[in-house]
């Protein structure tokens, strides 16, 4: 059985941006165990020389025409009505050292 | 007053007076407020708009192809000024400062929308059991799910809350619940229907199509949401001219081994029977290598959940990471894990190549046949608690869910009956790409030879 094991459950998370609690680790693991498990069941297919399909359109390189009836476009107040901003701006999470989060 | 269960119903009802637009939005809101908080189908009641747009309409020449329509919209798709929630708490506060494309268009052609239906967060699931503001009971059962993602999109027509309603299946999402409700639904060609402004799942399996108690309510609610638009551009505008006066459907025998209640096989076997009386002729068909479709899924899905669920970062709307339910996170996990250096090739290019098989045999099977019958899950609805431990076996409810999805091709949900336990039975058609028109009429055989009347459950 494909087991991953705690370090990677982790690895993945962090690859993700989510924090677990202990909690939460303990129960994803056999539960992802289980379903990479079984979607495993792939590696006994044949796929030499299949091109793989990443939609099913048929559709490349969709123009249009470049108009000013595009319909709206958002003003800065509706773009910002569902965060608190800044002055006018979205207000995001400090990036350097040594700066305050202001 | 006795709610009308079709448009032809209702416009009659409007057109002769016989109520007026005020009194049906009065009398779906005395049924939602009398079961809603019980049956959790709505998260939000848009009362004053309703009332608003019924005023118009019964003021209006009764013109618009859906006027006087109460119709509702799975939590997923954007409405100005209204909440949005994809049934998350991370969107718990979100009001869209737009509407989604197939919105305007249904408002546009005389909807009245009289709220928001609740769902399984972000689309994740089969059952509603993953909705962060409780679960949907099915009114035809309160022990029995009715079916996700689009849970209130089901029972939200089966209690007789709404005439129409929306959905997003991009593994069965659509299908099942209206299977779980008594209800016929389309899930259309993939590209038929604009995508802007509904919350994205998986990009490259999501298709928007309404439920409705009539295979002609379908196809009239398909006709008005489908076709062009600038903001979407994978939007195709075909249709296959199929002039056929006789049908040729394909039974592939993998969907009726294995896992199949036996009463849905026997319930799928009299269907048959129905048809070929309608002089139908069916063929045993195989696809080999639909098996896998589940697996597939589980690779693809989640590498595009994992994608399209990174743009939560609480900084330009919604909450922080931390507010994700346990199945989003679950998703998201699986994805980067597929898409994560060392295992991309072995789990999600592996995934693409045998979805390109899958579409070849079904492309090619649809050299012979008309259509394809399938089931539309395993088993009648389940009883609520029954796999949510189980995440794996929840998936599997989405078996015969998967080969559209996956192949981009229509299906329509049809209802053929009840379980000895008085739970909706049902069975789905798919046809090639853009061929729509084949399940309409094939629906509407069905409906003519057995004589379909709407039900709703109370």
């Amino acid at each position: 059985m494909t087991r991953l094991t705690k370090k990677e459950v982790l690895h993945v998370a962090e690859l993700s941006n989510l924090k677990l609690s202990e909690g939460e680790v303990k129960k994803f693991l056999p539960q992802l165990s289980k379903i990479i498990e079984y979607v495993s069941q792939l590696s006994k297919v044949n796929t030499k020389e299949i091109k793989p399909t990443s939609q099913t359109t048929g559709l490349t390189n969709v123009y249009r025409e470049n108009s000013n009836e595009l319909g709206e476009t958002l003003t800065q107040e509706e773009v910002l009505s569902n965060t608190d901003g800044y002055n006018g701006f979205f207000k995001v999470p400090a990036i350097l050292e040594g700066r305050t989060n202001k | 007053m006795n709610l009308p269960l079709t448009i032809k119903e209702t416009q009659e009802g409007l057109k002769s007076k016989k109520f007026s637009a005020v009194e049906l939005v009065d009398t779906y809101l005395e049924k939602i407020k009398k079961y809603n908080d019980e049956y959790k189908i709505f998260l939000t009641i848009n009362e004053e708009g309703a009332y608003k747009k019924a005023k118009e309409i019964d003021n209006s020449d009764f013109t618009l192809p859906l006027f006087g329509v109460v119709g509702s919209y799975k939590d997923i798709f954007l409405t100005k000024g209204i909440r949005t929630t994809a049934g998350s708490k991370i969107l718990e506060n979100f009001i869209p400062p737009y509407s989604a494309t197939i919105v305007k268009k249904l408002e546009n052609a005389g909807v009245i929308s009289i709220g928001k239906l609740n769902c399984d967060a972000f689309a994740h699931g089969s059952s509603g059991e993953n909705s962060d503001f409780g679960t949907t009971l099915n009114p035809w059962n309160k022990e029995y799910t009715a079916g996700g993602s689009s849970s209130g999109s089901g029972a939200a027509l089966s209690s007789g809350m709404s005439l129409i309603s929306i959905g997003t299946d991009t593994c069965g999402s659509i299908r099942l619940p209206a299977n779980y409700g008594y209800l016929f639904s389309l899930k259309p060609t993939y590209g038929a229907v604009s995508r802007y402004g509904v919350i994205a799942m998986a990009s490259s399996l999501d298709t928007v199509g309404p439920l409705a108690h009539t295979v002609s309510d379908v196809e009239t609610v398909f006709n008005v949401i489908k076709g062009k638009d600038y903001l979407d551009a994978t939007v195709t505008e075909k249709s296959i001219n199929n002039k056929n006066s006789k049908f040729k459907i394909g039974i592939p025998k993998e969907f009726f081994v294995g896992g199949l209640s036996k009463e849905i096989e026997k319930n799928i076997g009299e269907v048959i029977k129905i048809y070929k009386n309608e002089n139908v002729e069916f063929i045993d068909v195989s696809l080999p290598s639909t098996k896998y479709g589940i697996s597939v899924y589980y690779i693809i899905q989640p590498a595009e959940v994992s994608s399209n669920l990174s743009r939560f970062d609480g900084i330009r709307y919604g909450g922080l990471r931390d507010s994700f339910g346990e199945e989003a996170k679950r998703r998201i996990m699986l994805g980067s894990y597929v898409l994560s250096a060392g295992f991309y090739d072995a789990y999600y290019e592996k995934a693409m190549k045998v979805r390109t098989i899958i579409k070849n045999e079904v492309d090619s099977i649809f050299t012979k046949v008309d259509a394809l019958i399938a089931p539309v899950a395993p088993t009648p609805a389940f009883k609520l608690g029954e796999k949510t431990n189980d995440p794996l076996s929840m998936y599997l409810t989405d078996i015969y869910a998967a080969t559209a999805n996956l192949s981009g091709i229509p299906a329509i949900a049809i209802p053929s009956g009840f379980s000895d336990k008085k739970l909706p039975l049902g069975f789905q058609l798919m046809a090639p790409r853009f061929g729509e028109d084949i399940l309409f009429k094939l629906g509407k055989i069905f409906e003519l030879a057995t004589d379909y009347k709407p039900k709703v459950a109370f």
